[in-house]
């Protein structure tokens, strides 16, 4: 299934980004070793020579490593995942607050709504 | 490492009409490169050059630091736009005249993907649909060991699903020293699987650039950047 790519971004990052993705959400293990990017690009269905370059960039931010003759694998630095989780997530969370400013309501206003959602959802797996 | 295919000055013209002018190409290995541009542009000019169909009015043009002939079709897997084989010869007597035709020709590999995309073997060329006729065609030029692989709109005429079969063909069949150059209007659907784009405007070169130089300076896809520059 090729994996799905917005079409006005750098295919590269949108590699990395999912790669991220996959290991901040335990589709990879620390430790685990990475398929080829032969491989990868095929499931991916990209140039086997972007792949390379966004496991390149992700070597250099430290994700991921590689041993001469076995292969890539995912870094053993849980911090180092911890952390990245953290910023993805108030990354998402500041995009959700913009979207929100968009809409006209305030940080107050989103924050009671949200608590209600909350609620709403316990009392409906509650009855 | 020499690159697979050079163009300098060159030149096509046929009467007064300058077809190509002044192309300035130099073609690494282990790429899969677009050649795009719109009707008339001369992406079959360039291609038919590098097979020596035709001969360059002004300029010259290397496969592999030779000149277009014998030696550079040994190494050059060619796939033109419209069917060249003898439309009454079975699938199976194709192979074996690739066989006999190309000592680089792995009938292992034509072999699985006739399997793969269930095309009989004992079918005459003309008696399969478009599509499938399009496939026979490109699982043989894909099927020898080239350099440089030279597709002339590969998948115009097969559905999607094939489309992407076939894409998966060419990812898994070039090596890390041999080159694809792909002609296609289907700017979109191989979009992904180019590093690079080389535009044809008039006979010239607009732009030769990688995908993602493009995605970042335009933050725009190759196909929306296509349609603005050639827009009618």
């Amino acid at each position: 299934m090729p994996w799905n790519l917005d079409d006005d971004r750098p295919i590269y990052l949108q590699l990395m980004e999912r790669i991220q993705h996959d290991i901040i959400s335990g589709v990879y293990k620390p430790g685990d070793k990475i398929p080829s990017v032969r491989d990868l690009a095929l499931d991916a269905a990209v140039n086997p020579n972007t792949m390379q370059k966004a496991l390149s960039e992700l070597e250099r931010a430290g994700l991921v490593y590689s041993q001469r003759t076995s292969g890539r694998f995912i870094t053993e630095d849980e911090k180092m995942i911890k952390k990245m989780k953290m910023e993805l997530a108030s990354e998402h969370i500041r995009h959700f607050f913009d979207q929100m400013h968009h809409l006209g309501f305030s940080d107050g206003e989103t924050l009671e709504m949200i608590q209600e959602t909350i609620r709403g959802n316990n009392n409906a797996t509650n009855t | 490492m020499r690159p697979i295919l050079e163009c300098q000055q060159l030149t096509k013209k046929y009467g007064n009409f300058f077809a190509l002018s002044n192309l300035n190409i130099a073609l690494d290995r282990g790429q899969i490169i677009g050649l795009l541009g719109p009707n008339g542009s001369g992406k079959t000019t360039l291609i038919k050059l590098i097979n020596g169909l035709l001969v360059p009015s002004e300029g010259h043009i290397m496969i592999n630091g030779m000149a277009p002939g014998v030696e550079s079709k040994r190494i050059v897997s060619y796939l033109p736009d419209r069917n060249y084989l003898n439309s009454s010869m079975r699938v199976e007597e194709l192979l074996s005249f690739y066989v006999d035709f190309y000592d680089n020709f792995s009938m292992e590999r034509a072999s699985k993907m006739l399997d793969a995309l269930e095309i009989d073997r004992r079918a005459r060329l003309h008696t399969l649909s478009k599509g499938t006729a399009e496939k026979v065609q490109l699982i043989l030029v894909m099927s020898r060991d080239a350099e440089l692989y030279v597709l002339d709109e590969p998948i115009g005429g097969v559905d999607p699903a094939a489309r992407d079969y076939i894409l998966q063909t060419i990812l898994t069949n070039y090596s890390e020293n041999a080159s694809v150059l792909i002609s296609t209007h289907l700017i979109a659907e191989i979009e992904n699987v180019l590093d690079r784009v080389i535009f044809l405007q008039n006979g010239q070169i607009s732009l030769n650039a990688t995908v993602d130089e493009i995605r970042t300076e335009y933050g725009k896809s190759v196909d929306t950047l296509f349609r603005e520059v050639f827009r009618c």
